[in-house]
Formats: C-alpha cells, sequence, structure tokens
C-alpha cells in the first residue's frame, strides 16, 4: 500500500469525522500558535529589549588616546594628545558600521546660578551629535546647534541633577549661569537617565560645544582638566585670567603657553595639537556590529595617524564587553523560557492527539477487523493510524501558524508591542508537530495493529 | 484436485486451565465452482470452522489445503495476502465503512493488494463490481443511503473486487427479510453459475441452505453428514431445481 494511497484512505478516514477531527487538532492548533505567537511577540520583546540595553551604552565605542611613555615609564591612558576633532568627522563619513561620533572635551569645575553653586560629575563639551549618541533625549528646550560649536557659543545643556541643585524647581531655558566666570545660557535640560552601571549619576552633567568648553573654560587637555579647579582657586584671578579671558571671541589667537625659545623647540619638540579632544565616543549601528566599527575604527584612524603596520597604535578603543554579554545571555534566556513553555502545551496536545485516537482505535474495532479480512496486514493498519495522527498534527500545526501569526498581529495591533516574524519559529513548529503525531500516534496505532481480526470483526 | 480440502482439522481454545476442544478432526472436500452450505447450531464450531476456512485462524492440528498449498502453518502477513487475494467475505452485519461510498467502500480491498492498481484503474474496477451486482446506479451512496439488500451487495461487490477463488458467506441474509434474502441468495447462484466462483455459504437456516448444491452438516465439531466429491460433482452437471430459483 502505497504512501499516497494511505494518505488519500485516512484523509476520508477524517473527513468521516470532521468535528473530531477539528477538536481533536486543537490541542495541537493551541500549543502550535502559543509556540508561534510567543516566537513572535518574544522576538519582537528581545529586540525591543535589545534596543534597551542598547541604550544603556552596549553598542558605545570610547575612543582614547594613547599612552605617552619615556624610559619605560607609562602616563597612563590619555596622556598623549592624539585625538583630534577632525578624527571625529572622518571617522562618522568612513566608518558604515557607526551610526555616530562625538567628540569629548572634558573638564571639571565649578558651575555658579545665583547664590547657588554645583561641581558637575561630568561637564562634557561636545557637538550635537552627542545627544543621539549617548540615546539621550531632551526634557526641556533644544539642544546646541553645529553652529554654536562652530561659533564657540557660549550656551550649554543641563543634566536634571544640575538643575534641580542650581535652579530648585525653577525653569533653567534662557538664565545665564556661570562656569568658571564665563557665562552660559541654558538652551535645553536633558531628560533623566539615572544612574549608569557604575552608580554614578548620568544626570550630573553639563553639556557645551567643545569649542566653547576648550577654549573659553578649561585651555587645556585631561591630564590638568580635574586639577584646573583647585588650580583657579589656589592661585587664584591669575591663572584663570592668563587663560580664560572674558573677552576671548575666538579660539586659537592668544598664546595658551609660554614661549619657548628656539633652543627649546628644537631640544623638546612637543606632540601637541592644539585642536586635541580628551576622547571620542562612537556609536555602533546595533550590538552586534560593534566588532566590526572596531575594526574599521583602527583602520581609519592609523590611516589619519600614519602609523605604520606593526607599529603600536597612538590611541585605544573600549567597548561594553560586559554590557553585550548580559545582552547575549538575556535574550537567550527569555528565548528559552518562551521555548520551553511552548513545549509543554505541545506536550499537553501530543496527549490530547493519544487520547482520540485510542478512542478512534476503540470506536473503529469493526473497520480494523474487516481491513484486516480483506487482507490489510498488521503494519498496513499501523501505517494507517500513524498517517491519520500525523496529518491530524500536521492538520493543527498549519491552523496554529495561522491563529499564532493573527494573534501576534492582533497585539502588535492592539496592544502595540513589537513583533517579528520568525521563520525558523514556523519551520520548527512544523517539524514537532509532525514529530507529535508519529510519538503520540504510534502506541494507539500499534494497539490497532495488534488487533485479533476475529476479535475485532466481532466487536461490538 | 479439490480446491479445498480439510484434512483431521482440530481447533482447541484455551480457557485458563480447561482446553475445550471446538473442532474434533472435521475433514471435507470443496470443489471448484461449487456452492456449498455449511450448516450447523450455534456452539456446534461452524464459525470456528469458517475462521479456518477464512485464512483468519489457524488450525490446532491437521492440514488445510487451498488450492494446492498447505496453507495451516502459515504467518499472519502471508494469511493476510491469501486472504487478499483468493477470498472474499460477505458478513451477516455487511461491515462496510460508514459515511464512505459505495465506491470506496468496494474498492477498499485493491489497496491492500499486490496488484498496486492506480487510483482510476481501482475505481474502474469497483464500478465493475457494483454493475455485476446491479448497483451501477448507487455508486455514490453512502451505506445509511441504501436498503439492507443494497448494502449487502456493496459487500458482495467487495468481496469480488480482487476477483477471489472462494467466497465465504457467514450468515449473508441473517439481517435481511425473507424477499430480499431470496434475491441475494439467486445473486449467489447467479455468481457461482456464471463466473464460476466457489462459494461457501454458512448458515443455520435450513431454507438458506436448500440453495447450497451440497449441505456439510456440523454438529459438535464434526462433519457429520455430509456429502463426498462424487456427490458434489453430480450436483454441479446438473442444476438441483431450488439452484434455478
Amino acid at each position: 500500500m502505497n504512501t499516497l494511497r494511505t494518505t488519500a484512505t485516512a484523509l476520508k478516514a477524517l473527513r468521516r469525522n470532521p468535528m473530531r477531527a477539528l477538536l481533536t487538532t486543537l490541542g495541537i492548533v493551541i500549543g502550535v500558535g502559543a509556540v508561534i505567537a510567543m516566537m513572535e511577540i518574544g522576538s519582537g520583546s528581545s529586540a525591543a529589549l535589545q534596543d534597551a540595553i542598547s541604550s544603556m551604552g552596549a553598542n558605545v565605542l570610547m575612543i582614547q588616546p594613547g599612552t605617552a611613555s619615556s624610559g619605560g615609564i607609562s602616563f597612563g591612558a590619555g596622556s598623549v594628545t592624539t585625538l583630534t576633532p577632525g578624527d571625529a568627522e572622518a571617522l562618522a563619513k568612513q566608518c558604515p558600521a557607526l551610526r555616530g561620533v562625538a567628540p569629548e572635551v572634558r573638564a571639571r569645575t565649578q558651575v555658579v546660578y545665583g547664590n547657588r553653586n554645583w561641581v558637575p560629575s561630568w561637564m562634557t563639551g561636545t557637538t550635537p551629535v552627542y545627544l543621539e549618541v549617548a540615546n539621550w533625549s531632551m526634557a526641556e528646550g533644544d539642544f546646541f546647534t553645529e553652529r554654536d560649536v562652530l561659533a564657540a557659543n557660549k550656551v550649554c545643556v543641563l543634566g536634571q541633577t544640575v538643575v534641580r541643585e542650581l535652579f530648585q524647581g525653577e525653569s533653567p531655558i534662557g538664565k545665564e549661569i556661570r562656569v568658571k566666570n564665563v557665562s552660559f545660557r541654558v538652551v535645553g535640560m536633558l531628560a533623566s537617565k539615572g544612574a549608569n552601571m557604575m552608580g554614578m549619576d548620568q544626570d550630573d552633567i553639563l553639556l557645551a560645544p567643545w569649542t566653547t568648553l576648550k577654549y573659553r573654560v578649561t585651555g587645556s587637555t585631561l591630564t590638568t582638566a580635574n586639577q584646573s579647579a583647585a588650580a583657579s582657586t589656589a592661585s587664584g584671578a591669575d591663572t584663570s585670567g592668563a587663560i580664560n579671558t572674558l573677552s576671548k571671541i575666538y579660539p586659537g589667537q592668544a598664546s595658551l603657553y609660554p614661549e619657548r625659545s628656539a633652543a627649546q623647540l628644537a631640544n623638546n619638540p612637543m606632540p601637541v595639537r592644539f585642536e586635541n579632544i580628551d576622547r571620542m565616543m562612537a556609536a555602533a549601528k546595533d550590538a552586534a556590529s560593534v566588532p566590526a566599527a572596531i575594526d574599521q575604527i583602527t583602520s581609519v584612524l592609523r590611516e589619519r595617524h600614519r602609523i605604520r603596520p606593526g607599529d603600536p597604535a597612538d590611541f585605544n578603543i573600549r567597548d561594553m564587553t560586559e554590557m553585550t554579554k548580559t545582552l547575549a545571555s538575556t535574550s537567550n534566556l527569555m528565548t528559552n523560557l518562551l521555548l520551553s513553555v511552548a513545549m509543554i502545551s505541545l506536550l499537553v496536545g501530543g496527549v490530547g492527539i493519544m487520547n482520540i485516537m485510542l478512542v478512534s482505535v476503540t470506536e473503529r474495532t469493526r473497520e480494523i477487523g474487516l481491513r484486516m479480512a480483506v487482507g490489510a496486514r498488521g503494519r498496513d493498519i499501523l501505517r494507517q493510524f500513524l498517517v491519520e495522527a500525523v496529518l491530524l498534527c500536521l492538520l493543527g500545526g498549519a491552523m496554529g501558524i495561522i491563529f499564532g501569526h493573527g494573534g501576534s498581529k492582533l497585539v502588535q495591533a492592539v496592544l502595540g508591542w513589537p513583533v517579528a516574524t520568525s521563520p525558523g519559529a514556523i519551520a520548527a513548529s512544523v517539524l514537532v508537530a509532525a514529530s507529535v503525531g508519529i510519538v503520540f500516534g504510534f502506541y494507539p496505532a500499534w494497539r490497532a495493529s495488534r488487533l485479533d481480526p476475529i476479535d475485532a470483526l466481532r466487536y461490538e | 484436485m479439490a480446491l479445498i480440502e480439510l484434512i483431521e482439522v482440530r481447533k482447541s481454545y484455551r480457557l485458563g486451565e480447561l482446553v475445550v476442544p471446538v473442532l474434533k478432526g472435521v475433514s471435507l472436500q470443496v470443489e471448484q465452482g461449487e456452492l456449498v452450505s455449511l450448516m450447523g447450531a450455534s456452539g456446534s464450531g461452524k464459525s470456528t470452522l469458517m475462521n479456518i476456512l477464512g485464512c483468519l485462524d489457524r488450525p490446532t492440528s491437521g492440514q488445510y489445503w487451498l488450492d494446492g498449498r498447505e496453507i495451516s502453518q502459515l504467518s499472519a502477513d502471508q494469511r493476510a495476502m491469501l486472504r487478499n487475494s483468493k477470498l472474499g467475505f460477505v458478513f451477516q452485519n455487511f461491515n462496510l465503512l460508514p459515511r464512505t461510498s459505495a465506491l470506496d467502500n468496494v474498492a477498499m480491498p485493491l489497496s491492500y493488494g499486490e496488484a498496486n492498481l492506480s487510483e482510476s484503474e481501482a475505481r474502474q474496477r469497483a464500478q465493475e463490481m457494483l454493475a455485476l451486482v446491479g448497483l451501477q446506479d448507487r455508486v455514490h451512496h453512502e451505506p445509511n443511503q441504501l436498503s439492507g439488500g443494497q448494502q449487502q451487495r456493496v459487500a458482495i461487490a467487495r468481496s469480488l473486487v480482487n476477483r477471489p477463488q472462494v467466497l465465504l458467506a457467514d450468515e449473508p441474509t441473517g439481517n435481511l427479510d425473507s424477499k430480499t434474502s431470496e434475491d441475494i441468495l439467486s445473486l449467489f447462484q447467479k455468481l457461482n453459475q456464471e463466473g464460476g466462483i466457489t462459494i461457501i455459504l454458512v448458515t443455520h437456516d435450513p431454507m438458506v441452505a436448500r440453495h447450497g448444491r451440497r449441505t456439510i452438516h456440523i454438529h459438535d465439531g464434526l462433519v457429520v453428514e455430509g456429502a463426498y466429491a462424487a456427490e458434489g460433482d453430480a450436483a454441479r452437471r446438473e442444476p438441483s431445481p431450488e439452484a434455478t430459483l
């Protein structure tokens, strides 16, 4: 008896009792439907979760200047000043795996408003792209613009903690604050972001155009930034007056360093770039493209810095490996959890199939006897019932896929949950449905094939 | 050589410790083309004999020659093949598949055969058989749309579809009224005469048994009064008046 005819026979047998066939498959329909719906909603949620974790900075890369060392003594990360705003622009243009690159100039000094003062944990000079790179948004007002950066305008954006400390409930927009005697207009307030992974308050921040911060406030590199506040208070108006004159309109006009003699220059050529930045923050397109982004950044920067192959780079790149790992394990955990729940419902569906198939074998005992009397062998009967069970399961699987997919679309439409179609889940559930049919259909089919035709024919 | 020959066939069942003999040494012969009635009261062992003749059961001892082959010790699968190719069954309660058309019912045994007919050939054959029993216009009716007599005709068509040599009818008229019974029995006679099919009619009703040309009586597990091959031959050559009814 060939497979095609067995299938046709099984279909005819199922059609004799369509209502029961439908109810029997209900278990599988629900099981497969649940798998599909859960996988689709789950992978949608997982993608949303990945986005959320990405916004915490999993796809953010920190590019820092390399280490200066002299006579075997290293001066630590950032002790040479090799990165320029030009590097940031070049990276943004030439690295397809990057979403954006923001240069950072850092300072730490006192901010004054009225009779209150505060020292923000972060005082960062950057460009407008920072907002996107850091995955941040505005609570009030606007971010400063590219024009502000070019003109080194004295504008700034404050984090919530700074606003709370300085303004105490007042709106900061349009107010003037003083940063080391330079007056800044507050143009915007950042949304709250809370603590970062190290437990540091990320809202304790002041953002300004990097040109403004560098040339009007600090005029220094990272190595001196932390001492700048202390230095200015220690040496009084003398130092601050030398470097930060309120009247300075555009950078680069005043000499920032004492004049050196020709002999001094020849003896000690200082690797100083006036347009250096402390570090760059780059955001990869997503967490998965971080390795590609690192490669691209490395090749672009090595070329720009004219580093020969084999020579050590004068910068280093750090990614959030720990976060990426957390991300991967979180989504794995979710997928496995959903899968195990779905497997349970399929198991229940399979037991339902077995139950009904057993009933069906009992009910059709006479039919089995008759088929045996006209020449069906045990294995023909076994195959027929097995094919019936598998057909039921596949039928249920097909309906389950339709219902599950429809259900997840409905959830997307009504609740607005993110949903992602998953062809893998569809293929897997068809496979699982067929295996459920074989596994749970086997026992009833085997019982049917073992019937004695004489008893089966007499069965009432 | 006889088409069917039983030699000293015994069958006993085991009920716990007790061994119950049902057939106590049955010997009989049926020639090709005979129409034989097998009569006996209930409990006489005629059903057991019928099962052995139909290859549904194996004798405990003795020999069963069917078409020149000793088949009493065949395996279940071999017997299934034999039933498919050489034997046809007609039951008292028709045993048609419910909610299945007459055509599909008749074509059903073909799917287990070695012939491996194509779907259209199988339908063709089934249609021929239905025409043979006079149901060519009921091909797509389901059993519950047919009368008892028509259902039994479908069952007969089904038993003939594999072109068997022997038709075993177990109380074929037991569920039918007398008028329909006559129709069915004359159909058997027609098939026997025109098709040359050997038919064994199992019954407890003497009126039915009369339609056979020879009657084998079973009593208490033994053939008590039977005809032998010579008488059977005579009966076949000169049809009895009843047979022409």
